[in-house]
């Protein structure tokens, strides 16, 4: 018997993602496929992955801000929570990379232009890697909202973009943290492609435990990505 | 265990470089490897444009074909000079599978990644299990051509010559 044997791949969720197509969503009108995807069933380069170890985060990277010399304006904010698989396994040692926009909602970015100011204290970027138990954390400021040329007087609702990679390529995850209550959720395409039942696992919670009193406003966002199929992988090795 | 639903897929948006691009991100090998190849591409919307705010990740097994603890095996490479470019070895075969690169493109308006695979002209494809679930006319979207310095991989995510992508 070959170890590729008794490798298991991952189950499907079609349910849980944004359609490609989306014409709300402008830009999707040129970025979507036509043709149907062709299924992939799952072999030993789909249930592999990158390990990226501690060698890619800095000490101060899960603090956005402490990277500077001094703070950055806005309301200061704890983002935590877990990595899970779909089975509720935590994933340890799994790279989490965020990037954002600042408190008045511009990105330190070439391509953002918009009138609001940059903060010479806040890049907006940050790494950590889960612990033994999935759990990360960042200190950030919350983001601002900021405007888009996708329709008439759109804003995009406060995010905050993850990067996920669990354990195999199959894995894979990026997505945006939202904040509870948002009243620009309504008039958002990125947002509402999900599916509706499925929107509200991106909203975090705000958390008055976790909450620092005198220094910084909890929020806990969970992330699942995709959980193992109940059977091995059949030996199509030959 | 019960099952939890997961987490949805949203849209890298137009700053993922900020985030998501790392100094040794095209070096899935270091500079001086033997057998080193650049694996270079452009990604085209679906009027033929170059999309020059895509993010290309590649994964890989190593030249014997093995995932062993160690291969970094992953490279990612930001299109905002009009291309990727991913500086590797060629894989070697997987059991039961031509030598590939697994291969996912994120990008404004795409919200949740595309997946491809890369495949290597010199290479038997007869046998590949993937390759037999496409269909023959559409097979020369996963192969790469030579070029100079390695091989060359365009993506079209829309239209003529479509890439064809993977529902993993």
């Amino acid at each position: 018997m070959t170890t590729q044997e008794k490798l298991v791949g991952y189950r499907r969720d079609p349910d849980s993602h944004p359609p490609l197509d989306s014409p709300e969503y402008r830009s999707t009108a040129l970025r979507h496929p036509t043709q149907p995807l062709t299924l992939l069933p799952h072999r030993l380069t789909e249930i592999t992955g990158p390990l990226l170890g501690p060698g890619r985060v800095g000490e101060l990277d899960h603090d956005l801000t402490r990277q500077h010399a001094g703070e950055p304006i806005g309301q200061r904010i704890i983002v935590y929570g877990r990595v899970l698989d779909g089975d509720g396994r935590p994933i340890p040692d799994s790279l989490v990379e965020i990037w954002q926009a600042n408190a008045g909602g511009r990105y330190r970015h070439t391509g953002d232009r918009w009138p609001s100011p940059l903060d010479p204290n806040f890049d907006g970027v940050g790494r950590t890697l889960t612990d033994a138990d999935g759990r990360y954390e960042f200190v950030t400021i919350k983001p601002g909202a900021y405007p888009w040329r996708n329709h008439d007087n759109a804003w995009r609702p406060a995010h905050i973009h993850f990067s996920l990679f669990g354990r195999s390529f199959t894995q894979r995850l990026v997505t945006q943290m939202y904040f509870q209550d948002d009243p620009l959720f309504g008039q958002d395409p990125i947002f509402n492609s999900v599916p509706e039942h499925a929107r509200s696992r991106l909203i975090s919670r705000f958390d008055l435990d976790r909450t620092q009193p005198e220094w910084a406003l909890a929020f806990e966002f969970d992330i699942v990505l995709r959980g193992r199929d109940a059977t091995p992988l059949e030996d199509d090795h030959g | 265990m019960a099952e939890l639903p997961t987490t949805p897929s949203q849209t890298v948006g137009p700053y993922l470089h900020i985030g998501l691009t790392w100094d040794d991100g095209p070096y899935v090998v270091p500079e001086g490897t033997p057998g080193a190849v650049w694996l270079r591409g452009t990604v085209f919307d679906g009027a033929g444009q170059v999309i020059t705010d895509a993010l290309v990740e590649t994964w890989q097994a190593d030249v014997d074909g093995r995932f062993d603890p160690g291969w970094r095996g992953f490279g990612r490479s930001d299109t905002r000079d009009g291309g990727y470019a991913i500086h590797t070895v060629l894989p070697g075969a997987v059991p039961g599978q031509a030598p590939h690169i697994d291969v996912s493109v994120f990008a404004r308006g795409l919200l949740h990644r595309v997946v491809t695979r890369i495949y290597f002209p010199e290479h038997e494809h007869s046998d590949d299990p993937v390759l037999a679930s496409v269909p023959p006319e559409r097979h020369d979207t996963l192969i790469a051509t030579r070029t100079d310095d390695g091989y060359r991989f365009d993506v079209r995510i829309q239209g003529e010559r479509e890439t064809v992508f993977f529902d993993v």
